[in-house]
């Protein structure tokens, strides 16, 4: 069993300020989540008549993209996985941990440490996609692809939209995400005819979120629980340069 | 409730405070353009750089090789061309690729800020290399390096041998200074990191990283920097150490 | 049965089938004989779609494609993280792409087959034909499935099935049929044509002159509560696992959509029915807040065993062949340890009730892939589950190559939900029902890949043919916020929102929640009997009596409040465990996923009771104290014959 100080960012929503505020907790099981963990300090809260601590979290497996904090100034703490999968046994007894929200302007803070990740949504919803009504498609086997694009679509298309990857980024940008979509759809043989005008889109928005450039650092990638390669913004900005090649204006 | 939507025929998306901007227009708002600025330009000093530091590397050869090759710059192309045409046209390609790069690195700076506007109490970093990191203030000294540089050896209005001297008496003029010539060797080593994240970041820039590529680019990006970074010292580090005057 | 449990309402049946003709034809002649909206009134026409998974995303894109007015309501921050994210092992459809025998009609006979005989033939014979559709338009979509060097798509078997017609994407299936729909959603969304309600929980269904008019919801973020109105409204709003408190559903799962629509008069079908998932990790503390999922393909390469001595203790490595129990493929030669769930399940618990049972608190047997590795080399069985062995690793801190790993059965699926007709529309005109929340396809236990396959096909390809028929009557008159049910409705949800916050008794939420899950794992769960199930019935209003005076909620209404969330959804959750053991006590029958310890052969395998229980239980809600009202809809089998499930 271990006993940690934490220090948590408190906030009560948007429009209020926050502070670090202290907290002790014991009889913390090795083999506990990060969230169990938050979970036995907040019932403690509770029966304190204290207010718990906000964070945002579902599945806890690791795959819906809920949870996300900053762990001692790592984006999800030191394993290269969500927190929700992050586990006690990583941390020593007597540990000081401070415990942040994800921070980016393009992330406002909800409470304490739940953001408003709506941005991504945004980013999605302005070329994320291939525009195809239900009921308009060709069998599954009219376009064969080859593996190794399929294997590669795979990998970019793993991401959870956690945002990780703004939270770590030295410039707050969104980059590895909207590549991670714009490389998962533009490797396939469907998501040609919108190539273009994706990733223009895709950027266009991002860059209206008040989220930063990317200027090639890595963090994100260093931090992001599904591995999401840098070479997906490479594929993004070669993407983006073919758009203008062949005659497409920007967006954004 | 409802019955404004009856109204209306099309259906309008609740949104949270302060969310959807409209994206700005514009071709050069773009992010990745703007990054893509910054490598173009950046690839082009790479260029003059890689030209500059052999042409400098003729100090060894004396002064007379050195001042000539200086006068050969300002005759290429004569007589069908008017003396300095050439060199006209360098310094105005420069010029530009300096004056957009700045801009570019300026403009993504101040995103960058906007984006990030409460900082961390605690942030660590994980993958960021010290290379990836100087960029900024490393191109920012190196700004001011290149303007120091030009009134120094080019115009010689910071020099203390004037303007009417030959280029190779400003030069030894110039590192025969300690002060100066730490600048100078500040300067270079900025420039070198400068270039090993620069050459790297402008690859991936243009779209022509993989995974496959990356440790090549790696690997260039040392060898091009070490190599520029080496080549521009040792003149000074000569002069200074007295192996030329 | 002792009346006093329930009471015996009017029969119901489905009459939207065409059963006049055969049933292959049947889904054509329905939405042949199926009005239709002229797309220029689409636009004048509304509808509330609640939840953004599988089911609900796929309906919601589809709908607005279609020219609809769609609102989306949700309960997380963005409609990609509804709990359809997290199934990993892959779509049934019987496209037959190996040509192994598949067809429409086997994957017909082998859903009713699975669902012990208690799913309805036109339901599961319409999924059927359908699952062909779902897989064209996912990959046109852009779903990255695994496909083979030719460039084709890869199928696999999985759960027990004997031809392979599961298409997958590496372990993260449901993600990426997720994604799928979430981004033809949010195309729709950017169109305009979807008005979204991220972080807005649906609280009650408002009912206006017999139909579904509307719901209330509250806003979680600033708690706000508001009335919608549409002309329809569709819930697709998941299943109740969590009923268990651990299951291996998200943590926000619930059932306070169908359950208050189940108040509104929506009658609540097969509450009984849970599945419970064979290859789960064990639980390891108190403190243990969900159980993960180890993807079922797993027992394709994984060979099951449990010492042959109680009590051994020796590191799994460490036992010799001929002391290990390989009791899957002992009991069941033919399937071995592809057993469908409900079996593997069951007899997991019955080895760990022997006491043999590893790990450290005995619930636990291993899935060993020494054979798999030795045959196939580590690499191979690395490509294939390398993501679940690095999840075993990171949760049990365990190098499953190495030692195998542990599993135990946990609650995964919920068969039961709100009874539909075969338009998908329940008993409340307008109020549409699809996904898990709804009662249809899987009878008494569903098949590995087909939640995900219904998920779609109703919402991509069955309600937006149904839906037509009931708005071709439309628009509804317009309803305000001053009607007297709108009214009514959102006071009772400030109501019940004010109460929970004023008890401020000494228990938290989860410590009720906590309790409320042990106890029906323990009484009403993998195994039943009259005796647990009612000391669960004595034990649960006793539960809810506790609730509503001594739990403690902190926080207040208008902020961000999870405690509330989680608060209202307990309530729901106690209610709903009371229908459920009255449901299970009633069904005096083994049947898939609902085992009766009266109820088994010599053997101990499941015995149906087809004379008394080939029905559908559908439950008319009641107040407290009050007994509810069973209505029985019958179940006649034309084109699978009733047989004794067998896997040996
Ligand atoms: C771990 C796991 C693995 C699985 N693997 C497989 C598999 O391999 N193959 C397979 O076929 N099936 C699998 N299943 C089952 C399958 O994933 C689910 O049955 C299916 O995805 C349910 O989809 P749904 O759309 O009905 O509900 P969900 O995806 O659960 O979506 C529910 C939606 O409703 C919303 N909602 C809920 N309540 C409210 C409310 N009160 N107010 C507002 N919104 C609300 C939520 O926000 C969410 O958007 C798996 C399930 C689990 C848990
Ligand atoms: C005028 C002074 C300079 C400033 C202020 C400056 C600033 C910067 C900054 C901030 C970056 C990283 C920006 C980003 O990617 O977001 C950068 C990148 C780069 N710089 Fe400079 N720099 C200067 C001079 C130079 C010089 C002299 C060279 C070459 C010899 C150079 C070559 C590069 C290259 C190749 C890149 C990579 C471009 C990319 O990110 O794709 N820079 N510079
Ligand atoms: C320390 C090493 C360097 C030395 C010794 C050096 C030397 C010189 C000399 C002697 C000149 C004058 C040439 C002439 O007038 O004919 C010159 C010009 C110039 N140098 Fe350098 N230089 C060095 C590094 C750099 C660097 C790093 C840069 C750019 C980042 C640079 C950019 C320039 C420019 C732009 C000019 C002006 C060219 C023109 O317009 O004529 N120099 N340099
Ligand atoms: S790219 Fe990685 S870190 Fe970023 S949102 Fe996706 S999964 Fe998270
Ligand atoms: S850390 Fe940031 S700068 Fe680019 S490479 Fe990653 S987005
Ligand atoms: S809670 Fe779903 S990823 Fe962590």
């Amino acid at each position: 069993m271990m006993s940690l100080t934490l220090r948590i960012w408190r906030q009560r929503d948007r429009t209020q300020k926050g502070k670090m505020v202290t907290y002790h907790v014991t009889d913390v099981s090795p083999d506990m989540s990060f969230l169990e963990m938050l979970d036995v300090l907040n019932e403690k809260l509770i029966l304190d008549g204290d207010d718990p601590v906000a964070f945002d979290h579902d599945c806890r497996e690791g795959i819906c993209g809920s949870c996300g904090l900053m762990i001692n100034g790592i984006a999800h703490g030191p394993e290269q996985a969500t927190v929700c999968q992050l586990h006690m046994r990583s941390f020593k007894d007597g540990d000081v941990l401070d415990i942040e929200p994800w921070r980016s302007g393009g992330f406002p803070v909800v409470k304490d440490l739940a953001v408003d990740r709506s941005a991504f949504d945004r980013i999605i919803s302005a070329g994320g996609f291939i525009s195809v009504p239900t009921g308009t498609a060709p069998d599954a086997h009219a376009v064969p692809v080859p593996k190794k694009d399929a294997d590669a679509a795979f990998d970019a298309a793993t991401c959870i939209g956690c945002g990780a990857c703004v939270a770590a980024c030295p410039n707050g940008s969104a980059m590895l995400f909207t590549a991670a979509k714009v490389a998962h759809l533009g490797l396939l043989p469907q998501g040609q005819p919108e190539r273009d005008a994706r990733v223009l889109k895709m950027v266009g928005q991002q860059d209206a979120e008040d989220f930063g450039g990317c200027s090639n650092i890595g963090e994100c990638s260093a931090v992001c629980p599904k591995g999401i390669s840098m070479e997906t913004i490479s594929r993004l900005n070669h993407d983006l340069l073919g758009a203008l090649r062949a005659g497409a204006v920007p967006t954004s | 409730m409802c019955e404004e939507a009856y109204r209306d025929p099309v259906a309008t998306v609740t949104t949270q405070p302060g969310q959807r901007r409209a994206p700005k227009t514009g071709r050069f708002n773009n992010s990745v353009v703007k990054k893509t600025v910054m490598a173009v330009s950046g690839i082009i000093m790479i260029l003059y750089l890689i030209a500059h530091m052999i042409g400098n590397l003729k100090a060894f050869q004396g002064p007379e090789k050195f001042n000539s090759y200086s006068g050969w710059i300002r005759t290429i192309g004569e007589p069908a061309l008017p003396a300095q045409t050439t060199l006209w046209i360098i310094r105005l390609v420069l010029l530009a690729a300096v004056v957009l790069h700045f801009w570019a690195a300026i403009s993504l700076w101040r995103q960058a800020r906007r984006a990030r506007p409460v900082p961390y109490a605690t942030k660590k970093r994980v993958q960021q290399s010290f290379a990836s990191r100087t960029v900024r203030w490393g191109g920012l000294i190196l700004a001011l390096f290149i303007i120091w540089h030009i009134l120094d050896l080019t115009l010689g209005a910071v020099n203390p041998e004037g303007h009417d001297s030959t280029p190779y008496e400003r030069l030894v003029a110039s590192f025969s200074n300690i002060p100066v010539t730490a600048f100078y060797v500040v300067s270079m080593l900025l420039l070198g990191l400068h270039l090993r994240h620069g050459i790297f970041a402008a690859t991936q820039t243009l779209g022509q990283t993989n995974k496959k590529r990356e440790r090549a680019v790696n690997g260039l990006a040392y060898v091009i920097a070490t190599v520029l970074t080496v080549g521009f010292l040792l003149v000074p580090l000569s002069v200074a150490f007295g192996l030329i005057d | 049965m002792p009346l006093e449990l329930f009471t015996v309402g009017e029969p119901i049946a489905d009459t939207k089938a065409p059963r006049d003709v055969p049933i292959k034809d049947r889904w054509n002649e329905r939405r042949f004989r199926a009005r239709l909206v002229n797309p220029a009134n689409r636009r004048r026409l509304s509808v509330i779609v609640v939840g953004t998974g599988l089911a609900g995303g796929s309906a919601a894109a589809t709908l607005a494609e279609m020219g609809y007015r769609v609102k989306n309501f949700w309960f997380q921050d963005s409609p990609r993280r509804a709990h359809s994210v997290a199934a990993q092992g892959g779509i049934n459809a019987a496209k037959n792409y190996r040509n192994d025998g598949d067809s429409v009609h086997r994957l017909f006979y082998d859903t009713v087959k699975g669902g012990d005989f208690r799913s309805r033939e036109d339901n599961v014979h319409r999924l059927a034909e359908v699952s062909t559709a779902i897989i064209d338009q996912c990959v046109a979509q852009g779903v990255p499935f695994a496909r083979e060097y030719g460039g084709l798509l890869d199928n696999r078997s999985f759960g027990g099935a004997q031809v392979s017609r599961t298409f997958y994407a590496r372990g993260q299936t449901g993600q990426q049929l997720l994604y799928g729909a979430y981004q033809a959603l949010e195309r729709q969304i950017g169109l305009g044509n979807v008005e979204q309600h991220p972080r807005t929980e649906m609280l009650d269904l408002i009912v206006v002159d017999g139909r579904a008019r509307g719901i209330v919801v509250r806003h979680l973020i600033t708690g706000e509560i508001t009335s919608h109105m549409a002309d329809v409204v569709v819930l697709a709003s998941g299943g109740y696992s969590n009923v268990f408190y651990l299951s291996t559903n998200a943590k926000g799962s619930n059932v306070t959509a169908a359950w208050r629509a189940h108040k509104r008069g929506a009658l609540f079908a097969n509450p009984c029915y849970t599945q419970i998932h064979p290859t789960c990790i064990p639980v390891s503390g108190d403190y243990q807040s969900k159980l993960t999922l180890m993807s079922e393909s797993l027992r394709n390469d994984g060979r099951v065993w449990v010492p042959k001595e109680r009590g051994d203790t020796r590191d799994p490595r460490e036992i010799p062949e001929d002391e290990r129990d390989y009791y899957l493929e002992r009991i069941y030669p033919a399937f071995g340890n592809l057993v469908p769930r409900d079996i593997a399940s069951r007899q997991a618990k019955n080895v760990c009730d022997e006491g043999r049972g590893v790990g450290p608190n005995g619930l636990g047997v291993y899935l060993d892939f020494s054979d798999a590795i030795q045959r196939l080399g580590k690499k191979a069985i690395e490509a294939k589950y390398g993501n679940l062995f690095d999840m075993y690793n990171r949760i049990t801190g365990e190098d499953a190559y190495e030692t195998g790993m542990r599993i135990y059965p946990a609650v995964h699926y919920t068969m039961g939900g709100l009874w539909v007709d075969y338009d998908l529309q329940s008993t409340i005109p307008g109020l549409f029902v699809i996904g898990e929340a709804n009662f249809s396809d899987h009878g008494a236990n569903r098949l590995g890949a087909s939640a995900l396959m219904q998920g779609l096909a109703d919402g991509y390809f069955v309600l937006p043919n149904t839906i037509n028929d009931y708005l071709a009557d439309g628009p509804f008159p317009k309803v305000d916020a001053t009607h007297p049910a709108v009214v009514e409705a959102e006071q009772g949800v400030r109501a019940q929102t004010e109460k929970l916050l004023s008890i401020n008794g000494t228990r938290t939420v989860a410590s009720f929640h906590r309790e409320l899950g042990k106890l029906m794992w323990d009484l009403c769960g993998m195994e039943r009997s009259e005796e647990s199930l009612r000391k669960a019935l004595d034990r649960i209003p006793e539960i809810r009596q506790e609730f509503w005076t001594n739990v403690k909620v902190s926080g207040e209404q208008g902020i961000f409040n999870q405690n509330l969330e989680h608060a209202g959804r307990v309530a729901d959750f106690i209610e709903l465990a009371e229908l459920m053991c009255v449901d299970a006590l009633h069904r005096n029958e083994s049947c898939g996923g609902h085992f009766r310890a009266e109820s088994q052969t010599p053997e101990g395998e499941a015995l149906r009771d087809d004379e008394n229980f080939a029905y559908v239980a559908a439950w008319e809600y009641t107040p407290e104290g009050v007994p509810p009202v069973l209505h029985r809809e019958a179940l006649e089998y034309e084109y699978v014959h009733l047989a004794q499930r067998s896997y040996k």
